[in-house]
């Protein structure tokens, strides 16, 4: 098998534009993959808990209730709701990937928000939780993102409504006018009003009567409270963010997008290099009309695909190892876990060699090979990367069925968890590619038998 | 080298009947006959790269050099570097001395470094025929040798195999150029549809079909007539 392997090496050192345009295309494809995924405008599933009682949804601003809940909905603009009734449904819907995120109002909403404005200065803000699925990085950046947007416009809406009340409550302790309570109409003098009445009062008062000094003071009192009164609408237009966002992570471990897509371009180039070598290096035996004279004797075809795999294998290894050094320069790898994700890519490299070997197999010549590694996988690595909760679960489970039959999923789970400790851990994808490469090779090997 | 009562089937299809020959050291033995007569699956079982449904070959694949139609060699690698591969893979014990007798034999010991690709049609095959002898088989299978050459190179081609079989190599080969089977084969063995119709020289060929015709190739038409091919 060594010499196979060496002469393999030998051609593939003879043909360096070929090993060029296979390092640069995994690269390209990467970058592009990792692009598309960013731009995604379908309306993910969130699971929504509102724990407000469905009396206490107001907010009182002087005399004037504000519905709080209207505001609430402005979260949902950009998601597509799904309704539980408690806080463990949101978890399992979460957890199951029925949903990407789950939003939970917590019952003291309207009562935190209250204490805002009533300017009690005590107790904690007013928070909504999100609970995430941290199985997916791109996901969770993206419905962060998302909720973070949506939260901002509920928050703007609700201190412009906030303000706008106060103010207007603000303009008649300044002005004087009329407001309604319990359906009584009341005028109010004003402090402004009040100065000019209480000076008038103090003009026409005799010096030495006792009541001066009283009057004086409460005129004092008057004309500070205006000074100060104007500057109460700029400080209610600062309480621009009543509502926060609690984050809490539901499974999986957190893993930066920038990480992940640091992962992916490995994944990718793995695959590229693993299914065009695997492939075009068994097909080539036919091309070159060797196939037959190594299997009449000196090697037998399980040796052949053996060998073809590693070949795969290593070379995907190498090229992949390259590209990670050349990423370490512009961002932070982890060299301290060199060994798991060597592994990761070792292993990933097998499988994808092995399903190269079977398009090998199974077309016979180069080109066709290379046709059918370009058309089979890159719809499989764009199925991986969908999330659970932004489709149908039918179609999801679709996708979770061809993920598990290609080794692209498995390999970038693989990868990241090598690289960035994310979950589902290295042992569970490395299994699952592992025996992605035995199916793969033992399908190559019933392909073989129409390849002589 | 004796084959007997080889059977082949492709599905329902009979691609070899009871076929049965005996070649001898240093002979050169040519299997002729129409398309789809089955020659190249005689020499593909004979050669151990198809297994026969019925009956055997008294040598084993290791003992028969294969030579497939078209050249079976690796066109990015150097006419040394393909011999070496080969004679490592072929377990022969000094694959160094093998690879230079090979260079020797085959003329071209100046072209050694020169990769396959770059070569001519002949100098290809002679390096595909050199393949088939680093493990200096007794016997030699060649399918249609000569059928991509120009006359200046087959000539020199068949000077290169004729001198194999006066080295006592058995040579069996598969051709459509019936006259090259007269000039150069010792027997012919005329397969059709499967069955082997005749195993002689050819001039027992021709002697068939009676006197009046004017060369070997009428002699053979005439004959697959006559036996209603």
């Amino acid at each position: 098998m060594r010499w196979l392997l060496l002469k393999d090496l030998q051609i593939l050192r003879r043909s360096p534009l070929l090993v060029a345009l296979l390092l640069a295309y995994g690269g390209l494809v990467g970058a592009l993959l990792g692009f598309a995924v960013q731009r995604d405008d379908t309306k993910p599933k969130v699971a929504f808990l509102n724990e407000v009682p469905a009396g206490a949804v107001g907010i009182q601003v002087g005399t004037e209730t504000i519905d709080a809940s209207k505001y609430a909905n402005q979260l949902f603009e950009s998601v597509d709701p799904i309704r539980v009734k408690t806080r463990a449904q949101a978890i399992d819907v979460v957890r199951r990937g029925d949903a990407i995120a789950a939003l939970i109002i917590p019952r003291d909403l309207t009562r935190r928000l209250q204490s805002l404005v009533n300017l009690a200065g005590t107790g904690a803000p007013p928070t909504v939780e999100v609970l995430f699925n941290e199985e997916n990085p791109l996901k969770t950046q993206a419905v962060e993102s998302r909720i973070k947007a949506r939260l901002a416009d509920a928050n703007t809406a609700l201190s412009q409504k906030l303000t706008e009340v106060a103010a207007g409550y603000l303009g008649i302790l300044l002005h004087g006018g009329s407001f309604s309570l319990l359906g009584q109409r009341f005028e109010v003098l004003g402090l402004q009003r009040t100065r000019d009445v209480l000076q008038q009062t103090l003009r026409r008062l005799p010096r030495a009567a006792p009541q001066r000094a009283d009057l004086a003071r409460v005129s004092n009192f008057a004309q500070l409270a205006i000074a100060n009164l104007d500057l109460s609408k700029p400080v209610l237009a600062s309480i621009g963010e009543p509502l926060h966002v609690k984050r809490t992570v539901v499974t999986g471990k957190h893993v930066s997008a920038n990480a992940f897509y640091i992962a992916l371009a490995a994944a990718v180039t793995l695959m590229i290099i693993g299914l065009f070598l695997g492939g075009g290096m068994l097909a080539l035996e036919r091309e070159e009309n060797a196939f037959g004279r190594l299997v009449r004797g000196p090697v037998t075809r399980w040796e052949l695909l053996g060998e073809k795999v590693m070949l795969a294998a290593i070379a995907a290894l190498l090229a992949t190892v390259v590209e990670l050094v050349v990423i370490s320069f512009f961002d932070d790898l982890r060299w301290s876990r060199v060994a798991g994700w060597v592994l990761a890519l070792l292993v990933g490299g097998l499988a994808f060699g092995a399903v190269g070997t079977a398009f090998g197999a199974l077309t016979r010549d180069v080109r066709a090979t290379t046709l059918l590694a370009i058309l089979v996988a890159l719809p499989f690595a764009f199925l991986a990367l969908i999330p659970s909760g932004i489709v149908a679960a039918w179609v999801y489970d679709v996708v979770r069925i061809a993920s598990a039959v290609f080794p692209f999923k498995p390999a970038l789970e693989a990868v990241n968890a090598g690289l960035n400790d994310a979950d589902p851990g290295l042992a569970g994808p490395l299994a699952h590619l592992a025996a992605l490469a035995a199916a793969y090779t033992a399908l190559a090997r019933i392909g073989l038998r129409r390849f002589g | 080298m004796n084959v007997r009562g080889v059977t082949k089937r492709f599905g329902d299809r009979v691609a070899l009947r009871d076929v049965s020959f005996e070649a001898a050291d240093g002979e050169l033995v040519a299997v002729i006959g129409p398309n789809g007569a089955g020659k190249t699956t005689l020499l593909s079982i004979v050669g151990g790269l198809l297994k026969a449904d019925a009956g055997d070959v008294s040598r084993t694949p290791r003992e028969v050099g294969w030579v497939p139609q078209q050249a079976a060699v690796y066109s990015k690698l150097s006419v040394a570097e393909n011999l070496r591969l080969f004679a490592r893979l072929e377990k022969v014990a000094d694959p160094e001395a093998a690879v230079d007798r090979m260079l020797e034999q085959t003329g071209l010991r100046d072209r050694a470094r020169d990769e396959l690709g770059k070569l001519s049609g002949g100098n290809r095959q002679r390096v595909n025929i050199a393949i088939g002898l680093l493990a200096d088989p007794p016997v030699l299978l060649l399918d249609e040798p000569s059928s991509a050459l120009d006359p200046r190179q087959r000539e020199r081609l068949w000077e290169f195999i004729l001198g194999l079989a006066h080295g006592g190599t058995t040579v069996v080969f598969s051709t459509h150029d019936v006259g090259e089977a007269e000039r150069h084969a010792d027997r012919v063995l005329v397969l059709a549809d499967g069955e082997l119709l005749f195993a002689g020289t050819p001039d027992e060929l021709a002697a068939e079909v009676g006197p009046d015709v004017r060369d070997f190739e009428t002699a053979f038409v005439r004959f697959l007539h006559a036996r209603g091919h």
